[in-house]
């Protein structure tokens, strides 16, 4: 009994070594792939209209409703200490900072990581990987590359444009339900929202958005054989991308904090 | 032109190859027979490089693979796929010029358009076709897709992995007679693993039968017939009794 316990303990730590090792791996190569030509300027093009542009509408539903919520949230918290003037400010540094890049990056991690998996985990079991490398390209600067440096600079911008519509969201409550004055909520919210507050929620979607990728390339590249495999990526895809984005926003959120 | 000299892999505890010995001469067309899961697929993907071997040597125009210049070496290189594999986000005529479109042997768009098309023709496709994307093809039309793009960059050498699988038997014949054809029309030298012995006696020059991860018989496709091997004697008729178990 106890054996058998210990000894599925070790393959679990075992396997979640090989992982990470895997994982460590995978990651090296990406890096080395992006250093070195050729780069593939279409795939490129196409994977930022995919992830980025088609993700606007998602990020942007999150944004406004979240945006609303917070501002309702935070007027019944501030109103115990008569404080409900700081609504404005603190809906824009809550979605500048946290809410905006968190919330941004796990659905985009829903809708890109998945998409990723499935579609390299379908093109390995039909082989299609296989052909690239016949054809003399190497799936790591074709698939991987493109990908993960469109992830990287889109992700930041959706996250921006979520900010904006996320603070828009708040200021629609605010003005409309809580009854502030336009013009003061207006001015609160610029007021207190400093350079930085907008540049860290910035760098938190950079690193998100190369974790999303990353982690659909590296379960798609991965993928087991048939249906069953590449259900199996993708679901692991999306579970993997999201705990890495809140492992990844407390790391950085701690790191910006002691600077 | 292509050499394996006792090549051995194995995945796991499984040994798929134990000792493959194999020589084809340059121009001509090997067939490769044997039962699922016998290492046929292997043994080509460990020439292309795509699978490294545990032991032995392969040597391919007496270069060992696996030399630095991979982009050359490949480039000698067509293969059709069991299944096609078929990019699926782009039209035929893309698939058919992915070599042609990007890296050393890049050409004009339009160019490798006009050469996506003559290949399409050779194969026996209408130019309309060319903007089709896969999906849109019949199971016969992606595999042809699949030979204009094995032929698209001209290679030396040719695999074709299991080439008339899910086709009907007409569509087959097709297949077989127009590999057959261009084979001897470029000169190259072509590889084939396929159960069909139809296929076999179609396209080959030479046969080789693989059984348990070795080379179980070897020799020209004339003499298959007459071999006396029963391993080879049993697979070609399709016998459920022999040496070879009927459930592996």
């Amino acid at each position: 009994m106890i054996t058998g316990t210990l000894a599925g303990l070790g393959r679990a730590t075992l396997a979640l070594l090989a992982g990470l090792g895997a994982g460590a791996i995978f990651l090296a190569r990406t890096l080395a792939a992006m250093l070195r030509p050729p780069f593939y300027a279409r795939e490129f093009g196409h994977a930022l209209l995919t992830i980025g542009y088609f993700s606007l509408p998602v990020v942007g539903l999150t944004a406004i409703f979240t945006g609303a919520a917070l501002a309702l949230q935070i007027y019944a918290g501030g109103s115990r200490f008569e404080a409900e003037a700081v609504v404005p400010s603190i809906v824009a540094i809550g979605m500048a900072r946290e809410l905006g890049p968190v919330l941004g990056g796990l659905m985009v991690a829903a809708r890109v990581a998945s998409s990723i998996a499935a579609e390299i985990g379908t093109m390995k079991v039909t082989e299609q990987i296989d052909a690239l490398v016949t054809l003399s390209t190497d799936p790591m600067r074709y698939l991987t590359v493109p990908r993960v440096l469109a992830a990287t600079l889109s992700v930041p911008v959706l996250v921006a444009v979520g900010d904006s519509i996320g603070i828009f969201g708040g200021y629609l409550v605010g003005t409309g339900r809580l009854g502030f004055n336009h013009a003061v909520y207006l001015q609160n919210t610029v007021d207190f929202l400093e350079f930085w507050d907008v540049a860290s929620g910035l760098i938190k979607g950079a690193v998100f958005g190369f974790l999303i990728a990353l982690t659909g390339c590296f379960y798609g590249m991965n993928s087991g054989r048939g249906a069953q495999g590449v259900g199996r990526a993708t679901k692991s895809a999306v579970v993997a991308a999201s705990v890495l984005i809140l492992a990844a926003n407390y790391l950085l959120t701690e790191a910006f904090f002691s600077a | 032109m292509i050499e394996l000299d006792n090549v051995h892999k194995a995945f796991g505890p499984k040994k798929v190859l134990q000792g493959v010995t194999l020589h084809v001469p340059q121009g001509t067309s090997l067939v490769i027979i044997g039962g699922s899961g016998t290492g046929k697929s292997v043994t080509l993907k460990c020439v292309l490089g795509l699978i490294t071997p545990d032991a032995g040597t392969i040597r391919v125009g007496g270069q060992p693979v696996g030399g630095t210049d991979r982009d050359a070496f490949l480039a000698r290189f067509g293969m059709l796929f069991q299944g096609g594999a078929l990019f699926d986000s782009m039209p035929v005529w893309q698939n058919v010029a992915f070599r042609l479109l990007r890296g050393a042997l890049k050409r004009p768009r339009d160019e490798a358009r006009e050469i996506a098309i003559e290949k399409l023709r050779r194969v026996g496709l209408k130019p309309d076709v060319a903007d089709l994307f896969p999906a849109e093809l019949s199971g016969g039309m992606q595999k042809r897709v699949g030979l204009a793009r094995a032929i698209a960059a001209e290679p030396e050498i040719i695999f074709f992995d299991e080439p008339t699988t899910g086709l009907d038997p007409i569509m087959a014949g097709v297949i077989n007679d127009l590999i057959r054809e261009i084979v001897v029309e470029m000169g190259a030298t072509a590889m084939t693993i396929t159960h069909d012995m139809s296929s076999v006696r179609a396209i080959a020059d030479d046969v080789a039968m693989l059984h348990d991860g070795v080379i179980k018989w070897a020799g020209p496709v004339a003499q298959m017939d007459a071999s006396g091997d029963p391993y080879l004697d049993q697979f070609i008729h399709g016998r459920a009794d022999g040496p070879i178990e009927a459930v592996r």
